[in-house]
């Protein structure tokens, strides 16, 4: 942090000034100009909070997806399908036991175990070859793709929100004052605040197990140099195997989440593995901490980008991700 | 050959011919002259459903996964937005052309329209590609299909250029000279004559200078440079050349069904795309053809034979994911390879002292 200080004085400060401008947005009272400019705060406030939370869920899935790739150099262009698998396995589990927590158990599991099955039939034999591995992954996204159809049919499916979760919370956070002098505050759903901090406690998990354990200190390693790890008589290939495993089920409990903020249909699975895609270019590829601050910024944009500017929305993703491959092509927190 | 009658142009006739089949070896085999042949008196074989829906059909798809195939083939890279810039294209040629949308249409006519969009398109393709050279390898496809798949939620997204999901309907095609070119004998020979000024083009680029300093550029990059080649270079101008035939495509496709939607451009079509080539085989430009031909045949008739079959006639693109799968796991370079691989062990049977009689 002090040595990006020191190095990029000019950007640490567009930073902090942009950061700084954030925060007095979303603590302060707005004036009835800027009011008047930008629309209610109100507005403003809940496209915030929703591209934060949506930031969670992309991070969710786009952590395994850059987990996967940074070890095994595996662009697994099917992940989408496998979140998109967690998301009917979660609403079927919780639909059947009308336990929320157990589809995510299921979900997790389920789709981990489909991931050590990739891993130990189709990947193991073609090591070293990413080419041919991606074209895998598409084939076998088709034909998941397929199959989920055929067995789900075309419906839109909404996992029920437990009813401990339901309702709004108020926030302490006013986003208007009445003309009695009295402050309005924000109300949010909980449940999105409730996954959101649930996707904060994985991915500090996950920075804590790949850095302060064993396991993931070899895992470190692959990243590195996998060669040299193998020569050093690590199994290589249970930790690839355990590696997917968490990938893929991470992606599986992201679909039981985005079943429970949106809808799981056909086409969900492209949309995720396009947020995947643009939050691991721009966070870096192979990154976690990248993962995470290109989640934040993708929902953001997305979020703020679709309510005022609806229909140049996508662009504004796009433009992040041009920006970042022309100034950075690593991605922000690679780094090489 | 006799000196006396010999004049200077005369002499030199056969040299040139000599020199021609050279650099086209394709010439010298029979084989290539009957596919041409055959594909020359089409019309008069196949009816309109044919003609259009199979063969005219086949080569467009076969023209923009040509443009993928020589960026795959000899760039080494592998690009999944090829058929973004070919609906790109499309999407210029309704917008600027004519169309039922008329709030969106400028109303040009064809002959101004369909240059600005392979000029667009081309520019489109270029910068694209400028992006993806910014990083390596396996990362160009994750670019790539990020471009494909953000241009496709931003023709869904976007009412006053592209139409948002209903696309733009009711486009006009070409009529001059007293011939409606889209009537189907005319939009064939159209589509043959772009196809095979691609394959044509493909081929000559291929063994031209920039065709084998790219090549050089896939196989070396660092030497490349070191000799003195700017190598982002040569892959930008690759991907310049391929957009400008994945628009060819476009414009043909725009053609052919007259309506363009975000429909078209669709991942799982740029994903088919990529499916085309690397079933047919990324190493020579008939590859491609050769897949697009499979993939329009099992498209068209896979409903008919799975429900003869007594299964579900929807699965079509179960069976074309499974037929990818076993593409990619026992060819390397598609049917191309396999027919080499068959033709390879057939000449060893035949070679063989006393050998059987080769199979098939």
């Amino acid at each position: 942090m002090t040595r990006f200080i020191e190095r990029h004085p000019a950007w640490a400060l567009i930073v902090l000034i942009a950061v700084a401008v954030l925060l007095w947005l979303i603590l302060a009272v707005w004036p009835p100009g800027l009011e008047e400019a930008f629309g209610r705060k109100r507005v403003f406030l809940n496209a915030v909070f929703n591209g934060i939370t949506l930031g969670g869920l992309y991070f969710l899935v786009a952590s395994g997806f850059t987990l996967i790739f940074g070890l095994m150099r595996n662009v697994n262009l099917a992940h989408g399908s496998l979140y998109l698998f967690g998301g009917y396995i979660g609403y079927a589990i919780s639909a059947w036991t009308g336990s929320w927590i157990l589809g995510f158990v299921i979900a997790f599991l389920g789709v981990a175990l489909v991931g050590i099955v990739l891993q130990i039939v189709v990947f193991r034999r073609m090591e070293g070859q990413d080419l041919r591995q991606t074209m895998v992954t598409i084939g076998l996204s088709i034909v998941f793709a397929d199959l989920m159809l055929w067995a789900f049919g075309g419906d839109f499916y909404q996992i029920q929100t437990p009813s401990w979760l339901v309702g709004p919370v108020e926030l302490p956070l006013v986003t208007a004052v009445r003309s009695s002098g009295e402050a309005v505050y924000l109300r949010y759903p909980m449940v999105r605040l409730v996954i959101f901090v649930a996707a904060v406690v994985i991915g500090i998990a996950m920075w804590l197990a790949l850095n302060r354990t064993r396991v993931g200190m070899m895992v470190r390693a692959g990243v590195d140099d996998r060669d040299m790890l193998a020569a050093t008589g690590v199994p290589i290939q249970l930790v690839f195997v355990a590696v997917f495993a968490l990938g893929a089920g991470l992606a599986g409990i992201a679909g039981v989440v985005g079943g429970t903020f949106q809808s799981i249909s056909p086409g969900e699975d492209t949309r995720f593995l396009l947020a995947s895609l643009v939050v691991v270019i721009v966070g870096g590829m192979g990154s976690i901490p990248g993962a995470a601050l290109g989640a934040v910024i993708i929902g953001l944009a997305e979020q703020l980008g679709s309510v005022y500017i609806p229909t140049y929305a996508i662009v504004v993703t796009f433009l992040i991700m041009v920006l970042v491959l022309a100034l950075r092509p690593q991605g922000l927190l690679a780094r090489r | 050959m006799s000196l006396v009658q010999g004049t200077h142009p005369q002499t030199s006739q056969p040299a040139k011919a000599r020199a021609i089949l050279l650099a086209w070896p394709e010439f010298n085999k029979p084989a290539v002259w009957l596919v041409a042949v055959i594909l020359l008196i089409m019309p008069f074989i196949a009816n309109g459903f044919f003609l259009i829906e199979i063969f005219a059909t086949t080569l467009i798809l076969g023209t923009i996964a040509l443009s993928l195939m020589f960026l795959a083939g000899y760039g080494g890279m592998v690009s999944l937005m090829q058929l973004t810039v070919a609906g790109f294209a499309a999407y210029m040629v309704a917008v600027f052309g004519m169309s039922a949308n008329t709030n969106i249409s400028l109303g040009w006519p064809w002959w101004l329209a369909t240059p600005m969009a392979l000029v667009l398109a081309t520019a489109f393709g270029t910068l694209g590609g400028a992006l993806a050279v910014r990083t390596e390898g396996i990362y160009t496809i994750m670019i790539t299909l990020a471009i494909g798949a953000a241009f496709y939620y931003f023709t869904n997204q976007n009412w006053a250029i592209f139409g948002g999901h209903t696309g733009i309907n009711t486009v006009a095609t070409p009529k001059f000279w007293g011939v409606d070119w889209r009537s189907d004998i005319p939009f064939y020979y159209i589509t043959l004559g772009v196809a095979a000024f691609c394959y044509f083009a493909v081929q000559y680029v291929s063994r031209a200078p920039f065709g084998l300093a790219l090549q050089g550029v896939r196989d070396n990059p660092r030497r490349m440079a070191a000799l003195g080649f700017n190598v982002n270079a040569h892959r930008v101008a690759a991907y310049a050349f391929a957009a400008f035939i994945a628009a060819l495509g476009g414009v043909l496709q725009v053609w052919n069904y007259r309506q363009i939607s975000p429909g078209s451009v669709s991942v799982g079509a740029c994903i088919d795309i990529l499916i085309i080539a690397v079933v047919g085989g990324i190493s020579r430009p008939v590859g491609p053809f050769i897949g697009a031909l499979i993939f329009v045949i099992l498209r068209t008739f896979a409903l008919d034979l799975l429900v003869k079959f007594g299964l579900d006639g929807n699965r079509f693109r179960l069976l074309i994911g499974l037929g990818f799968l076993a593409i990619v796991f026992w060819s390397s370079d598609g049917v191309i390879g396999l027919w080499e691989r068959w033709r390879r062990r057939t000449a060893a049977t035949d070679a063989r002292p006393g050998g059987g009689k080769p199979h098939g």
